[in-house]
């Protein structure tokens, strides 16, 4: 199987890959160094060094620092993370551009079954409230895909899959608020589903860790196989794939990535459109190398944007999701104009 | 054989203006509903007293300082979406196209919004102004929207409309929360409120504010049904038939944004309406303009009436706002057409 798809001319770089994996892995430490040096607190590095070594808990900066800043910057890191490689392993598995979880309405599904929770069981403990949010998300992607699978003509275009995700995003968009609007949730809400990581904590981060970290593992692990998947159902087929099982895998893999992420930091969206292109650009088509790059680069992207949404308006924050928007909306049009060539 | 066609066409024209006004008398009916419907409820009778001026104070005052200029602004705002709708369907020839999924009403949207952020004080903008802040807005979008789907050679893609508009619209609402998220708690409350679509706190000077812009773009739109049976055909056959057909999709694209941005200006972002409206009317007498547009108009005031008389009185203590109710309704239908839709 190694053999048949290194004979196939698959444009790839692995040399770049490693660079981009070295340089940002250094980028997210410096990230995150300077995301808990940056606040309204005026904090300075040697601060954060004894904070870390010698930690003072009278000390209101080292309280600050451990309570508030690093599971804020860590939580950063993480849903960047898993964005980026939902989107990868959707665009892989789909073979479509525009994939992105935020736009095919996953992150919305989330949100909404995460607005019935607060609603309907706000006592149950975060540990619990994240495998709901692992349904919404399964719950977003079944409705948009089966509306693009179902569709006459059969074919899932990118544009049918969009236009799927913006009605059913916008549907149940539309539910959340009313449910939170009935039940006076609306303030809060709206800064988490704007997307925002100031208010993740630690118990957030500690739950989300581990279900993020199996799901990259398990992403790294069908890699290959969504490699070759990427070439069309029917080559992989060809090649004796199990192509469901690797779907049903991938699309577990993108749930949990995405209920994690949006459980703690509300919809981020455009992160999964974002890395694994530029990704693509740099490393070649081989998902064995656009998962690892995509994870890393997606964490450096988030890192620094929330450094941003920090000092744009200090001392207020600017929604995470917003400033990413603002970055994603001109990539997602300059795609659009390319649909020639890669969108039909 | 001649005789025969313009039989036909004679019976088409009587059975249409039959189903136009058979939804007249039910948007009637409805009126008459949603006047009785509410928190206090005042039986038919009665309301026909306060009509006429036998009222009670109470009766009065709920009726015609609360209840009428809204529904009144429902009726107007229906018809304007629906209508902008109409013509954003015929220009760029496909059935998906709104003016909320394209992004226009959130241009509308984000402009009122910059003036209430930047004039805290006035923290409700005149009503009079609001119109007129909100087709810079929505203007401004849809040249953005025209621009980025528009190359060279090939014209407007319907594709490419729907994907720039979808874009455009994700970039607006990121900038509108940023300002949203600024706004002090009970500006926050309001504003999130309008933007789902309520009609709740509407009064008689929004009606004077959005009447002189239906009460000219509609008739307006009306006498270019003509145009806009040509427009809708091949681009080829449109320009034969001696159309300049670039200028007349850029008015008749102005007329669109001027309705849509006036009812966002009243009653916030209301999705849907534009898509349904014209869709439903269709169905029911085809795709001839000068029949389709009075049944567009029509629906549409329908839809956003009905919304509005459900949204306030399906919940005992809180609304729902009209812009919930017909997202909840219209979202489905949606999705249906984009099953049905070949490419």
């Amino acid at each position: 199987m190694t053999k048949v798809i290194s004979n196939t001319p698959i444009r790839t770089r692995p040399w770049a890959a490693v660079i981009i994996i070295l340089v940002g892995a250094a980028a997210i430490v410096l990230g995150l160094g300077a995301s808990i040096v940056t606040g309204v607190a005026n904090i300075s590095f040697s601060t954060v060094w004894d904070s870390v070594f010698s930690y003072d808990l009278n000390n209101e900066h080292h309280v600050i620092i451990h309570s508030i800043r690093m599971p804020r910057a860590l939580a950063g890191a993480l849903v960047g993370t898993a964005f980026a490689v939902a989107g990868a392993i959707m665009q892989g598995m789909t073979r479509n551009p525009i994939a992105d979880t935020g736009l095919l309405g996953i992150n919305a599904g989330a949100g909404f079954v995460l607005v019935l929770v607060f609603a309907f069981a706000p006592w149950l403990p975060f540990k619990h409230i994240i495998l709901f949010s692992f349904i919404g998300a399964g719950l977003g992607a079944g409705l948009v895909f089966s509306i693009a699978y179902f569709s006459k003509g059969g074919r899932m275009t990118p544009l049918r899959l969009v236009l799927a995700g913006a009605v059913v995003g916008s549907l149940l968009t539309g539910l959340s608020q009313a449910l939170s609007l009935l039940f006076q949730i609306n303030y809060d809400l709206a800064f988490w589903s704007a997307g925002g990581v100031s208010t993740a904590e630690w118990f957030q981060v500690s739950v989300m860790l581990p279900w993020i970290v199996g799901g990259l593992i398990v992403a790294i692990l069908i890699s290959r196989s969504i490699t070759v998947l990427s070439l069309g159902e029917d080559v992989a087929a060809g090649l004796g794939q199990r192509t469901k099982w690797v779907k049903a895998m991938g699309t577990i893999v993108v749930m949990v990535l995405t209920g994690a992420s949006v459980s703690t930091v509300g919809g981020v969206a455009f992160i999964g459109l974002i890395v694994p292109h530029i990704v693509r650009f740099l490393v070649g088509v081989d998902y064995r190398w656009i998962i690892p790059c995509s994870a890393v680069l997606g964490g450096v992207l988030v890192v620094f944007a929330d450094i941003g949404a920090k000092m744009i308006a200090m001392p207020y924050e600017t929604p995470l999701g917003s400033i990413i928007a603002v970055i994603g909306v001109p990539f997602f049009l300059y795609l659009a104009r390319q649909e020639r060539r890669e969108l039909s | 054989m001649n005789m025969d066609i313009l039989i036909h066409a004679q019976k088409r024209k009587k059975r249409s203006v039959k189903l136009i006004l058979l939804v007249s008398v039910l948007l009637v009916l409805v009126f008459v509903i949603s006047l009785n419907t509410g928190r206090y409820s005042i039986a038919p009778l009665e309301v026909w007293q306060t009509l006429m001026g036998n009222g009670s104070r109470k009766q009065n005052i709920v009726l015609f300082d609360l209840r009428l200029p809204r529904m009144i602004i429902a009726v107007f705002i229906g018809a304007g979406l629906a209508i902008s709708g109409a013509i954003l369907q015929g220009i760029s020839r496909n059935g998906l196209s709104d003016p909320g999924i394209l992004g226009i009403n959130a241009g509308a949207g984000l402009a009122v919004l910059l003036f209430v952020s930047l004039y805290p004080a006035t923290s409700l903008a005149p009503p009079f102004l609001m119109p007129f802040l909100a087709l810079v807005g929505a203007g401004l979008t849809a040249l953005l929207i025209y621009a980025l789907s528009y190359k060279k050679g090939q014209g407007i893609s319907p594709t490419r409309l729907l994907l720039s508009g979808i874009a455009v619209g994700a970039g607006i609402s990121a900038l509108t929360v940023i300002l949203i998220l600024q706004l002090n708690p009970r500006n926050f409350e309001f504003v999130v409120t309008w933007q789902m679509g309520s009609l709740w706190g509407a009064n008689w000077k929004f009606v004077i504010a959005l009447l002189p812009w239906m009460v000219i773009l509609l008739p307006y739109v009306y006498l270019k049904s003509r145009t806009m049976n040509i427009l809708s055909m091949n681009e080829q056959i449109s320009g034969g038939l001696g159309l300049s057909i670039n200028r007349e999709r850029l008015v008749l694209l102005a007329a669109a944004v001027g309705l849509a941005a006036s009812s966002v200006a009243t009653g916030g972002g209301i999705g849907f309406v534009g898509l349904l409206g014209p869709h439903i009317a269709r169905r029911i007498v085809g795709p001839q303009h000068q029949y389709m547009l009075p049944l567009t108009a029509l629906v549409g005031a329908l839809l956003v009436l009905t919304g509005d008389t459900i949204g306030r009185s399906i919940m005992e203590n809180t609304e729902v706002p009209a812009g919930v109710v017909i997202s909840l309704l219209g979202g489905p239908y949606f999705i249906y057409l984009l099953m049905r839709s070949k490419d």
